[in-house]
């Protein structure tokens, strides 16, 4: 009986706007939290010269100093601003991310698009893939910058190659599907072009998975870039990155916990971010998650 | 030109089981097994048979979204089984097709009208008013109003969209449609009239049909001439109403029996056949049909019955039936 009245109630409360209006921003609301905060993190990045200091200047008379109105968050063993620092280490994380998970979402499209629609290449590509996705993404990583040297390009395609197999094995699978169904067929009776029957029939059913992946790829990314930086193979030790700031600070822990800390929470609020916006997106997408809210 | 408008010799379609790097000898599934037909301009030729006896897969032999293993496809005159995908493209425009289901054969994401038009807008550029006016004009030609051009599928009924399915066959202005279980995921009445369009646009417009069914009842109504198949093969190939009259093929005979009657009466007629259908991967020696038929003689175990004509000009594969 109190499951029926229950369920009649919550029926109506459906109807009512306001109601409604909670239960469609409760669903959205992981989107609106995640993409909210990370615009957020990137308009800051993109302003920090109004506001932040230089993080490159050494001052050695403030080294490792407690938060000042000079200094919010102190400064670290070389007196530089710690939250100068910070902010501009959000462009490197930020720019690394975003552009990785671009790069891999990009090439795993069409990786994943050849291997599942021409089955010709589906298993030398696919093999290929597994041969990547078995090497641990820190190791490859190192592996190529090691071959050309440090900098921001191979930083970004270091990062993105060991995301580029999971892409395309979602892609692949996604296709795989669509490639049975029969308008895909029948518009290859109609006469159309191999691109054409791509563009309009198959690419399309690709985009969701592809955009929920792609925020898992991002906040991936992140991680990966501030793991190579921490480890010193990732940017050059002269631009500032959350990274490498951890690295440089872990050894000042107990006298100025603040280097250390600034640069971990916005790495964790940036990752958090970014999978609160990749969960948003599987519910909005997913019928099903949807109805089990 | 002269011959039919299409013509099936030998017609071959064998699928490798597995992938054979490692295996030396890989199974194969015999879907079709020398398959031989024509189609004359205006006619409806209709196949029937069981599920699993490679009615389909002759569909999609006949538009080349398979290639065949072996055999040709003449239409009108040219073989379109051995072209290469450039030049396909423009047989294309003579044969199309009308699938089976309505739901996954439209895409979601485009309205009525850019589904019916964009066969057309792949041979000609379709400017914004020329490809209402086609979109208005096949709708017209399948009997919807032409404001549905601006509807998505999901808006529409099974019916609505098997007509655009058809209006989409259209587009082309092909000489021969193949049908692959048009109407089998239709409502009865749905069917109807689905069936009557089709007969209506072959009268108007000479249309030739490939009508790929299992229901009898709907074979009837619409065939021509009518092509029984058994395990990948022809078994019975005659004129529709010789055909129901008097089955020749002891499986035709057990197909027909089968079917139900609209009619509380009628006294169905027990025909024995027995066991399931034999997996295409390893079929019974001789005349496939064998194991299940109460005629079956030594000779059927061994010989592959040719298709010969019976006395009234049909072709029928038996060794015991066909020369009564």
């Amino acid at each position: 009986m109190a499951h029926i009245s229950d369920t009649l109630t919550s029926a109506a409360a459906g109807r009512q706007p306001v109601f409604r209006f909670v239960r469609v921003a409760r669903q959205r609301a992981l989107v609106l939290i995640g993409g909210g905060l990370l615009l957020l993190l990137i308009l800051l990045a993109l302003a920090a010269p109004f506001y932040a200091g230089d993080p490159r200047n050494i001052d050695p008379f403030v080294r490792l100093k407690p938060p000042s109105p000079e200094h919010w968050f102190g400064t670290d063993h070389l007196g530089r601003d710690v939250f100068a620092r910070a902010i501009y280490g959000a462009r490197i994380s930020l720019t690394v991310g975003l552009i990785s998970a671009l790069l891999a979402a990009g090439t795993g499209l069409l990786i994943g698009v050849v291997a599942g629609y021409l089955r010709k290449f589906d298993n030398i590509i696919m093999r290929i893939m597994d041969a990547l996705m078995s090497i641990p993404t820190i190791l490859l990583a190192i592996a190529l910058i090691s071959l050309t040297g440090p900098g921001i390009g191979i930083l970004i395609v270091a990062v993105a190659l060991p995301q580029t197999p999971s892409v395309t094995r979602l892609v692949r699978s996604v296709v795989l599907s669509v490639r049975e169904r029969s308008y895909v067929e029948a518009a290859v009776c109609g006469g159309a072009r191999l691109p054409k029957v791509l563009w309009r029939h198959v690419l399309p059913n690709t985009i969701p998975p592809l955009m929920v992946q792609s925020a898992i790829v991002c906040a991936d990314a992140i991680m990966t870039e501030a793991g190579l930086s921490f480890l010193g193979v990732g940017v050059p030790p002269e631009i500032p990155s959350w990274g490498n700031m951890i690295a440089s600070s872990r050894l000042y822990l107990a006298t100025a916990p603040l280097t250390i800390f600034a640069p971990g929470i916005f790495l964790a609020v940036t990752v958090l971010a970014v999978n609160l916006l990749g969960d948003g997106l599987r519910d909005l997408f997913d019928p099903r998650a949807k109805r089990r809210r | 030109m002269s011959g039919p408008l299409l013509k099936v010799e030998k017609l071959v379609k064998h699928y490798p089981l597995g992938d054979g790097i490692f295996n030396k000898d890989p199974k194969v599934v015999r879907a079709v097994e020398d398959v031989s037909f024509s189609v004359e301009a205006g006619e409806t030729l209709c196949i029937v048979g069981e599920s699993g006896c490679g009615k389909s897969t002759v569909a999609r032999l006949l538009m080349r979204l398979v290639d065949p293993t072996g055999g040709r496809v003449l239409l009108e005159g040219t073989d379109i089984a051995s072209l290469k995908k450039g030049e396909l493209r423009d047989w294309r425009r003579r044969m199309q097709m009308v699938f089976q289901d309505p739901y996954s054969s439209l895409n979601p994401r485009l309205t009525a009208g850019q589904i019916i038009t964009e066969p057309a807008g792949n041979f000609e550029r379709l400017g914004r008013k020329k490809r209402e006016t086609l979109a208005a004009e096949l709708l017209k030609k399948v009997g919807l109003a032409p404001e549905i051009m601006h509807r998505l599928p999901s808006e529409l009924s099974g019916g609505q969209r098997q007509r655009l399915g058809i209006a989409r066959a259209l587009s082309l202005k092909p000489s021969i449609i193949i049908a692959d279980e048009a109407v089998s995921a239709l409502d009865v009445s749905v069917q109807a009239q689905i069936l009557n369009l089709l007969m209506d646009l072959q009268e108007e417009t000479g249309i030739a049909f490939v009508f790929i069914s299992h229901d009898l009842g709907v074979v009837e109504h619409i065939g021509h001439r009518v092509a029984v198949m058994y395990l990948g093969r022809i078994v019975e190939l005659a004129n529709c109403e010789a055909l129901f009259a008097k089955p020749i093929h002891p499986y035709t005979e057990a197909l027909i029996a089968a079917a139900p009657v609209p009619d509380p009466t009628y006294a169905r007629l027990e025909v024995p056949v027995e066991g399931e259908v034999p997996s295409p991967v390893n079929p019974p020696s001789g005349c496939t049909f064998h194991p299940r038929c109460p005629l079956a003689v030594e000779r059927c175990r061994i010989e592959v019955p040719p298709l010969v004509p019976a006395a009234d000009g049909r072709l029928v594969a038996c060794h015991v039936r066909a020369t009564q």
